[in-house]
């Protein structure tokens, strides 16, 4: 038996033993996924029981190094362990932008302090982070952002506002881009990272038209950014001024994750499954509508096979980079015309708004929020234009 | 497996493609022997060659004097000629006829097989009945005679039926026209009495016959696996062929789409490269996706296929569809942003539009497909 044959047996065994039968399903809304944080509480016991098993052994972030939190999985191993996750159906055991976004830009940017820090908190979901980019005057056209920070010496005082914020009303610190150069636009920016309880740092929320409110403008009044927390772990990633650089990796890493690769199943066949809910709701499928299920699946299973072929290249260095920005795009589109075609199954049903039947409207809700899948992290429009420009190398206008 | 070529695939990619792109371009072959209305649609001088670079063969096992390769190997070679529009017995005789073959007696295979290897013989496969492909539905029959069988009935659009030196037919030995079972594949030789052909030239500049079998004998070797068990072997000749036809269409696609690309790149109207339009970027861009998922779901298509694993049926069929879509997607919008000119016989953009819609049709459409898909995943 190969290696790589062995490290599948057991790690068949060990989510035999360890992933329990409450954490084999669909994640169906925000609840049924485990974010971490000061002021974390946990859905049921199963997912307690489910995250501390995977935090013991490494596996809420599989392929970073062991000194950081991580199982140091080789990219054979992590491939192999994403399979045999997939194939039981188990939930992520922890979902963070810590993990999605940050971590890799520490790992890719950060000082050793830093990654011993951070990381550490990140895997262990300790801490929960968001990400201020965005501002009312700056979505797609992030680099035209404005929110400053003076420089004291030894600390920013920054001021500004932020929009868009996930979780910004949960997180307990934020990563944040801030102007520290007014007259430079690209290399005139700081990644830093500051406590939300930090004074100064306010946040209200926007309500969504999923009725849903995980979203936050951020205000920043005088608040004090440290430029050290520490010996070896500065307040900011990356040198001071060079943060878009820092930004733009991490983009990538945010596109791929919502093009629903992260283990996710978000654009998976569906045909099977509507038909049963189509029984369900008293009738079968209308044959038009049959045919528009096995047209998606088409695309979805194929589209399945190109995320495999994308993380194969990128393990083995190859494929454009690109190509996350194309994912991102096929992704999320796809994502919504899956949720157009459930809203279409469920009939009347899916139109309840609060009612037990639907889990409180979660069929409408979660079809409105897929909406967003296109904007948040760069709008389709703009994967567009960078495919153009960087793939398909299109002249600029 | 990991979802990309490895070095000896990558190399033999390398190979295909400077061959094809040499001896297989449009103005050598599709246009040459369409310029003179060629009756076969093809040249033999080119098989020939292709023999000598090893590719008639590739899926024909080592014992039986091929190179024992996998659809992983063939689909490189379909996709290059795809993107040149090469006209060849590739696909129907390298492919489907070889994959049946593989089923058929040691005698079957030493009378065939060496005279496609050597890039001497070329087969075709008639399997449909009517303008769609129906293949749940054979109603031509094959009645016991003597020691062999006596075939009746007929073919539709039989790729180069009237070139090959042998047909695989899918006739019924037995049960009714809609049964699955009582299916017989017989490989009948070109000179077969008995056996006409009405060739028709198709929009791609393929040739094509209806062909009738009016009572043509045929000796009890000529059966190919068991009497009566014919429908395994024509479902195994189907995916192979539903596969390999999916890469010929990924490389009708990327050939139609860098056209394009290079076409943006160098009109100009209302003093800019027309590339510099975001109407036309934003649809290259989306153009580009759709080809790069239709790659990728051939590729892991044929790995599953050469695994023998049981997904590959479905796999294929998600495959052929989602290339139906893709490589239509390109020809149209190859037409469109070519402007004018796109509409000119001398610009080959709109050879790869006729190709694509032959390609289409051939073993079944993207709705068909879809289709089966459904059923397969029990919808
Ligand atoms: C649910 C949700 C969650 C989010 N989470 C976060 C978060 O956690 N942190 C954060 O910082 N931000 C977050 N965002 C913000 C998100 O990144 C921005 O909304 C996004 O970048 C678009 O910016 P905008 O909303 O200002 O739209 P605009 O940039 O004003 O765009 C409006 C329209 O114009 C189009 N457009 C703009 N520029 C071009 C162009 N050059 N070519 C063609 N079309 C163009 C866009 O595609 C869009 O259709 C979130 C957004 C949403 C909706
Ligand atoms: C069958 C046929 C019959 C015709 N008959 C006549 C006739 O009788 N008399 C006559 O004078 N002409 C005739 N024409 C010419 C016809 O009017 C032109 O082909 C047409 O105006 C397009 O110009 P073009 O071919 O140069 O394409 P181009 O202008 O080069 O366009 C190439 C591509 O770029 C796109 N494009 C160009 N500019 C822009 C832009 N600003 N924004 C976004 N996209 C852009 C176009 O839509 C097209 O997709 C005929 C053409 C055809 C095909």
């Amino acid at each position: 038996m190969s290696d790589l044959e062995a490290f599948r047996q057991e790690t068949r065994q060990w989510l035999e033993a360890n992933c329990p039968p409450e954490m084999r399903q669909p994640v169906r809304d925000d609840e049924d996924v485990y974010w971490g944080g000061r002021n974390a509480t946990f859905k049921n016991d199963a997912q307690k029981a489910w995250f501390e098993a995977a935090r013991d052994k490494g596996y809420t972030v599989p392929s970073w190094p062991k000194e950081y939190g991580g199982a140091g999985l080789s990219p054979a191993e992590a491939k192999i362990l994403r399979q045999e996750m997939s194939r039981i159906g188990a939930r992520p055991p922890l979902s963070s932008f810590g993990i999605w976004m940050l971590g890799p830009a520490l790992l890719k940017f950060g000082t050793e302090g830093q990654k011993q820090r951070f990381l550490n908190e990140i895997a262990r979901g300790e801490i929960r982070w968001c990400q201020g980019y965005s501002e009312p005057g700056s979505g797609s056209d992030l680099v035209s952002m404005q929110t400053f920070g003076e420089d004291k010496g030894d600390h920013w005082v920054v001021n500004g506002q932020k929009i868009w914020t996930s979780y910004a009303d949960k997180a307990d610190w934020i990563f944040c881009l801030v102007r520290t150069d007014k007259d430079n636009k690209y290399q005139g920016i700081t990644f830093m990272l500051f406590d939300m309880a930090s004074e100064g740092v306010s946040t209200k929320p926007i309500l969504l038209i999923s009725g849903n409110s995980p979203f936050c403008e951020t205000f920043m009044d005088d608040v004090k950014v440290p430029k050290s927390y520490g010996e070896d772990v500065p307040g900011y990633v990356g040198e001071i001024n060079r943060g878009w650089d820092v930004a733009k990796y991490l983009l990538g890493h945010e596109r791929e994750m919502i093009s629903g690769m992260g283990g996710g199943d978000r654009t998976a066949a569906i045909g099977s499954a509507m038909k049963r809910l189509a029984g369900k709701n008293g009738d079968d499928l209308d044959p038009v509508l049959r045919s528009e299920l096995a047209l998606f699946d088409v695309d979805a299973l194929a589209f399945t096979a190109m995320a495999e072929k994308f993380m194969d290249e990128m393990k083995a260095g190859k494929g454009h980079p690109a190509q996350p920005n194309m994912m991102k795009y096929v992704g999320t589109e796809l994502n919504k015309r899956r949720h157009e075609l459930m809203m279409s199954v469920g009939g009347s049903r899916s139109l309840e708004w609060e009612s037990e039947e639907t889990g409180g409207g979660k069929p409408s809700r979660n079809w409105l929020r897929t909406k967003a899948n296109s904007i948040e992290g760069g709008t389709s429009e703009v994967m567009l234009n960078v495919i153009s420009k960087r793939i398909l190398e299109l002249p600029g206008s | 497996m990991p979802l990309y070529h490895d070095e000896d695939q990558t190399m033999l990619a390398d190979t295909a493609t400077s061959f094809m792109a040499e001896e297989g371009n449009i103005a050598k072959q599709l246009r040459h022997w369409r310029d003179r209305n060629c009756k076969d649609g093809f040249g033999h001088g080119l098989w020939k060659q292709m023999a000598e670079m090893g590719f008639t063969g590739m899926l024909v096992d080592e014992e039986d004097g091929g190179l024992g390769m996998g659809h992983v190997e063939a689909g490189i070679v379909l996709e290059e000629i795809g993107r040149n529009l090469t006209p060849s017995p590739f696909l129907t005789s390298s492919v489907l006829a070889a994959t049946a073959l593989k089923h058929g007696s040691s005698d079957l295979k030493g009378r065939y097989l060496p005279g496609l290897i050597e890039g001497e013989s070329v087969f075709a496969v008639a399997i449909d009945e009517t303008a769609k492909h129906r293949p749940s539905r054979i109603t031509t029959r094959a009645e016991k005679s003597g020691n062999g069988f006596k075939l009746t009935g007929s073919k539709s659009f039989v790729i180069q039926g009237a070139s090959a030196d042998m047909l695989v037919v899918a006739a019924r030995t037995s049960g009714s026209d809609e049964d699955e079972d009582g299916i017989t594949l017989f490989a009948v030789p070109k000179d077969a009495a008995n056996m006409s052909h009405d060739a028709v030239r198709l929009v791609d500049s393929s040739m094509a016959t209806h062909t009738k079998f009016d009572g043509v004998e045929l000796d009890g070797d000529a059966v190919i696996g068991e009497v009566d068990g014919g429908r395994e072997i024509l479902n195994a000749m189907l995916t192979a062929g539903r596969v390999g036809a999916a890469a010929e269409g990924v490389g009708v696609a990327r050939g139609a789409m860098d056209m394009t690309i290079d076409y943006l790149k160098q009109r100009k109207q209302f003093g800019k490269l027309i590339g510099e339009f975001q109407a036309l970027q934003h649809r290259a861009s989306h153009l580009y996706s759709e080809v790069e998922i239709a790659r990728a779901v051939v590729i892991k298509a044929q790995q599953l296929l050469d695994e023998g694993a049981e997904s590959a049926e479905l796999m294929s069929s998600v495959a052929k569809a989602k290339v139906a879509k893709a490589a239509g997607l390109a020809v149209k919008e190859g037409v469109q942003m070519h402007g004018g000119i796109g509409m000119t016989d001398e610009y080959d953009i709109g050879l790869y539009m006729k190709r694509d819609r032959a390609l289409q049709e051939f073993l079944g459409d993207a709705y068909f497909h879809a289709n089966r898909v459904a059923e397969l995943s029990g919808y």
